[in-house]
């Protein structure tokens, strides 16, 4: 195989915000105490007066970048997913998802793929989280292109928006002259009839390369990449789930809420259908590097294609 | 607008506040009568808005972080004449605009939504960042609660204020002193509160909150004070001009039953008129 690119999605958020920047007054980018880990950096540097440094106060930073919005500003609030939804919940849910606040909140080293940190740091809960706050916009990019495409919707599109980003490098599958970003709707990478694996996230070409491992065993995979978690892509994955009879999802999350969870509750409404989700099956994470995590989780192509076989037995 | 004419729209406003808290039957009377001079001093005198223009874009702006006092804002607002008074009385029913704490998408007026205490600080503060980053010109102005100073946050917002200096920024501490469980000094003992704004780097004015000289004294000091922000610790007495709620407790959060509410009228009343005697 040829060696294949790979760039952090917290690099794609930087340097998106660095082109946002070289466009829009009105765009102000916020970190509390971590602009080299968030990768605000590259902004700072190019931008250094729209470039907000809060300290180590996550709440703060967040309801300052509501207050930047009511009057105007174009906010993206920079933090990791632990402490942007976490640490954060109540100031996103009161304050920006009630009023409608037209903050974008960018959260990196979101999932296991943080890696050394631990547990700790590792946030496998987010999507969950923002997913019960009406009117709030997830998405999460699986490479470089289309992170950096999103970051540029998440712009143009008046409301609250959490983007999602990872610290791990992650091969670069999309390709830039011909990728075109549409918040909501999911792309299907390979048709197939027997089983469909809705990915997101890194889990995207882990994906990819699990059914074409399932291929060589005859089975024909279907690969949805959901970049937007909310509002999720329900027609496709319905008409998907109505062809193959079978899904599975994979995430970089926790099974309960997350991707999985949402494809759970459309399609138990609009088309039972068996599902298998893998992520985290409600556990912590650990330290590690990033692809022994991965590895360990099965969150792999070859711990993908493994609970894939298990499923269709 | 004199001192005179200050003390009979806030007697309006307070009468405004425990007859939206009687239609209520819930809501928040005690500290919503304690800041009402101070709301009707930023409503009719200190702030650059405009009733018939609810958003123009250089008005000053008002975030009451002290969210379920609701009923002193809604008071001002409808005295302001950004909605009609009679509309006080829909105050928490199904269908208002006036919900239980401050909605912006709802209230002509209102600014920021609030009601998690903490927060509205940190959000105006914010704002007060905003105007900064474009040289625009408009102030903004917070209150709060003393019992609220517990909250982490608003330390975390007054550490950020202090170090970017932002002198457009004003914070109001309603100190009466009392909080839903008890006095302040029992719960979780918010003093010094002057010593610890002096220390995140905040000009500190302490004020009688119900004396109109010293407030607008306080609100002149503020527009003078430059490079960093004012706090104006106003000491007030929770359920101000109603004889059975001052420095009460137990009219934290406590609506006035028909009998009740007859008597605080009766109290306002008499203030209004022995006003205009003067």
């Amino acid at each position: 195989m040829s060696e294949v690119k790979k760039i952090a999605t917290r690099v794609s958020y930087g340097n998106a915000l660095v082109e946002l920047g070289n466009e829009h007054d009105d765009l102000v980018v916020l970190t509390a105490d971590l602009a080299a880990a968030t990768k605000t950096d590259i902004f700072m540097k190019a931008h250094p007066d729209k470039h907000i440094n809060c300290g180590i106060a996550e709440a703060n930073m967040t309801d300052i970048a509501v207050g930047l919005a009511a009057t105007g500003k174009v906010p993206f609030a920079s933090s990791f997913a632990m402490f942007s939804a976490g640490r954060s919940f109540e100031q996103v849910r009161n304050s920006i998802g009630y009023p409608h606040m037209n903050v974008k909140i960018g959260a990196t080293h979101a999932g296991i793929s943080v890696g050394e940190d631990g547990a700790s740091h590792q946030c496998n809960e987010d999507i969950a989280l923002m997913r019960t706050i009406p009117g709030m916009v997830i998405i999460n990019p699986a490479d470089d292109v289309e992170a950096r495409a999103a970051v540029k919707a998440a712009y143009e599109y008046v409301g609250p928006v959490y983007l999602r980003f990872g610290r791990a490098a992650v091969p670069v599958f999309n390709d830039e002259n011909t990728y075109r970003f549409e918040m909501g709707k999911g792309i299907v990478l390979k048709e197939g009839k027997d089983v469909t694996i809705v990915a997101t996230g890194l889990t995207v070409p882990e994906s990819m390369e699990a059914a074409n491992m399932l291929a060589k065993d005859g089975i024909d995979a279907e690969v949805i990449n959901i970049h937007t978690i909310k509002p999720l892509d329900e027609d496709l994955i319905v008409r998907s789930a109505k062809k193959t009879g079978k899904v599975v999802t994979a995430e970089e999350h926790s099974i309960i809420g997350g991707l999985g969870g949402a494809v759970c509750e459309t399609l138990s409404e609009k088309c039972p259908t068996p599902v298998y989700r893998i992520g985290m099956r409600d556990v912590f994470g650990e330290s590690g590097s990033a692809a022994a995590l991965i590895h360990k989780y099965e969150l792999d192509a070859e711990g993908i294609y493994r609970q894939v076989k298990e499923f269709l037995k | 607008m004199e001192n005179l004419e200050l003390q009979k729209t806030a007697n309006e406003i307070r009468k405004g506040i425990v007859t939206a808290v009687h239609a209520a039957h819930a809501g928040h009377p005690g500290g919503s009568l304690s800041c009402a001079d101070i709301m009707t001093y930023l409503y009719f005198e200190e702030m650059n808005i405009d009733p018939k223009d609810p958003k123009k874009a250089d008005r000053d702006r008002f975030v009451l972080s002290k969210g379920h006092c609701a009923p002193a804002l809604y008071s001002a607002l409808a005295h302001r004449g950004y909605f009609p008074v009679a509309e006080l009385e829909t105050l928490r029913k199904l269908g208002s605009h006036l919900q239980g704490h401050p909605c912006m998408q709802h209230t002509p007026g209102v600014d920021m939504s609030s009601g998690s205490l903490g927060q509205g600080i940190s959000v105006a503060t914010g704002m007060a960042l905003s105007a900064k980053l474009s040289n625009d010109s408009y102030r903004v102005y917070t209150l709060l609660g003393d019992g609220e100073l517990a909250e982490g946050q608003v330390w975390e917002a007054a550490m950020f204020a202090g170090h970017k200096k932002l002198d457009n920024l004003v914070v109001i501490v309603d100190n009466n002193g009392l909080q839903i469980d008890g006095p302040i000094t029992e719960v979780c003992d918010s003093n010094p509160i002057d010593k610890k704004f002096e220390a995140f780097n905040f000009h500190v004015i302490t004020i009688d909150a119900h004396n109109f000289d010293e407030i607008r004294a306080a609100f002149a000091e503020a527009r003078k004070t430059k490079g960093m922000p004012t706090a104006i610790i106003a000491k007030s007495i929770k359920g101000k001009g109603v004889s059975f709620m001052e420095n009460s407790v137990a009219w934290h959060g406590v609506a006035p039953n028909d009998e009740q509410y007859a008597i605080a009228m009766a109290d306002l009343e008499k203030v209004g008129e022995a006003l205009c005697q003067k």
